[in-house]
């Protein structure tokens, strides 16, 4: 039973993949990916691909759930900016995927859903994505003051300031960041790395360490 | 006053240990009527009774210790479970408040970040003397798991003074009461009425 659920609602979002992928303009590309249907559109024509999912019967898209955004720099439009869409009649979901970089703005989906405007604070907080046609883009999760964008992989980890309070000035003073030991990164999947060879082990630390290769073949 | 603790008799006719956080406290019993019948006859023959006013001020202090509640984190869900009936800080006098003018201790139960640092730092001030502060869990201990972060103050001790550390990632709830009865200890050896 719960097979054949499963297929007739992978049967009807492969429907909807090709559907879209071929009757909807600006979309780049739709397919069902793991049991999921993402769709990538073109920056310039989202506001009118998101009103079809939104008001055309057959997909009914009537929430946003989300609107999240991902870094990666190699790339010369560097951000994804991902959406994700409920359709609570027809009991579907929706990804919905653009890319940006740092100065071109994304047209703003408030109009659609005005959950968005959080999302899209959010995502101009913490990426740097701009938002064109939308009225109250400000900050919302960083401090008061904050600059730079810390989930841009770019950002340091640590940031630049951090706070203390001052007696003398009788307030909380911000500085910029000491750190008495550096963050130390260890490599959580060998549990051995820098372990010291213990006295009668030097033969299997050795060709564990991968220091002494062992005859061809044979599994280190 | 005796000099060996006497068990507590419930009404029952069942005896436990002796309470061990007020070691002077007595059984009802002949010992304690002594004491009684002793300051009822100081009164009525004098008017006045003679106490030592630093024990009876710490006393009440520790007795009524009123915590400001002040949850910013995972942790405020163990100083919750603190306060209700399975661990009960009732029972200790100590009944969370909502305004920082009528609170004793501020529990800093969870994350402190950057942008609530000036605000705590205000709530501190508001509280009158004298004053605690609990640090509770890793990351207002020293950042915790937050330590390199951006945005979270490595350690409420940058912004307040603080009194007792309790750890844990989150401590549990027998940690925090434990950390406030350490705390009580505290105000019962250093605490006194002169103000410095």
């Amino acid at each position: 039973m719960g097979d054949l659920v499963a297929s007739g609602l992978a049967g009807r979002l492969g429907a909807m993949a090709f559907a879209l992928s071929t009757g909807l303009e600006g979309v780049l590309s739709a397919a069902v990916e793991k049991g999921e249907l993402v769709v990538h559109v073109r920056r310039q024509s989202l506001p009118g691909v998101m009103r079809v999912l939104r008001d055309d019967p057959r997909y009914a898209f009537q929430q946003m759930m989300d609107l999240c955004g991902v870094d990666y720099p190699d790339r010369p439009e560097r951000f994804d900016v991902v959406y994700n869409l409920l359709s609570v009649t027809l009991n579907q979901r929706c990804r919905v995927i653009i890319t940006t970089d740092e100065v071109a703005a994304v047209p703003s989906v408030h109009r659609l859903w005005s959950s968005a405007t959080w999302w899209e604070r959010e995502c101009y907080d913490l990426f740097g994505v701009l938002f064109s046609d939308q009225p109250d883009l400000r900050r919302i999760l960083t401090d008061y003051g904050f600059e730079g964008h810390p989930l841009r992989k770019d950002f340091p980890l640590t940031g630049h300031v951090e706070v203390r309070y001052d007696v003398d000035r009788g307030a909380v003073v911000y500085e910029p960041v000491k750190l008495v030991q550096d963050l130390r990164n260890f490599d959580f999947t060998s549990p051995w790395e820098g372990v010291m060879t213990l006295p009668g082990d030097e033969k299997a630390h050795e060709s564990r360490q991968g220091i002494v290769a062992g005859p061809p073949g044979q599994k280190r | 006053m005796t000099d060996q603790l006497a068990p507590i008799m419930h009404h029952d006719g069942q005896e436990t240990a002796p309470v061990a956080w007020n070691r002077e406290a007595l059984a009802p019993g002949p010992a304690q009527e002594a004491v009684i019948k002793g300051i009822t006859g100081e009164i009525t023959e004098k008017g006045f009774v003679v106490a030592n006013v630093d024990k009876l001020v710490n006393w009440a202090r520790t007795g009524s210790l009123w915590p400001l509640s002040f949850g910013l984190a995972c942790c405020a869900v163990e100083m919750i479970h603190a306060f209700m009936p399975r661990y009960d800080l009732d029972r200790f006098g100590i009944i969370p408040r909502g305004s920082p003018r009528q609170a004793d201790v501020m529990i800093v139960s969870g994350t402190l970040t950057n942008k609530m640092a000036p605000a705590m730092r205000r709530i501190y001030d508001q509280m009158a003397e004298p004053r605690w502060v609990i640090s509770m869990g890793s990351c207002a201990n020293g950042g915790g798991y937050y330590h390199y972060s951006y945005s979270v103050v490595r350690g409420c001790d940058r912004i307040v003074p603080v009194d007792i550390y309790v750890p844990g990632c989150p401590p549990t709830a027998e940690a925090l009461v434990y950390g406030i009865l350490q705390l009580q200890k505290k105000i019962q050896r250093t605490g006194t009425i002169l103000r410095g």
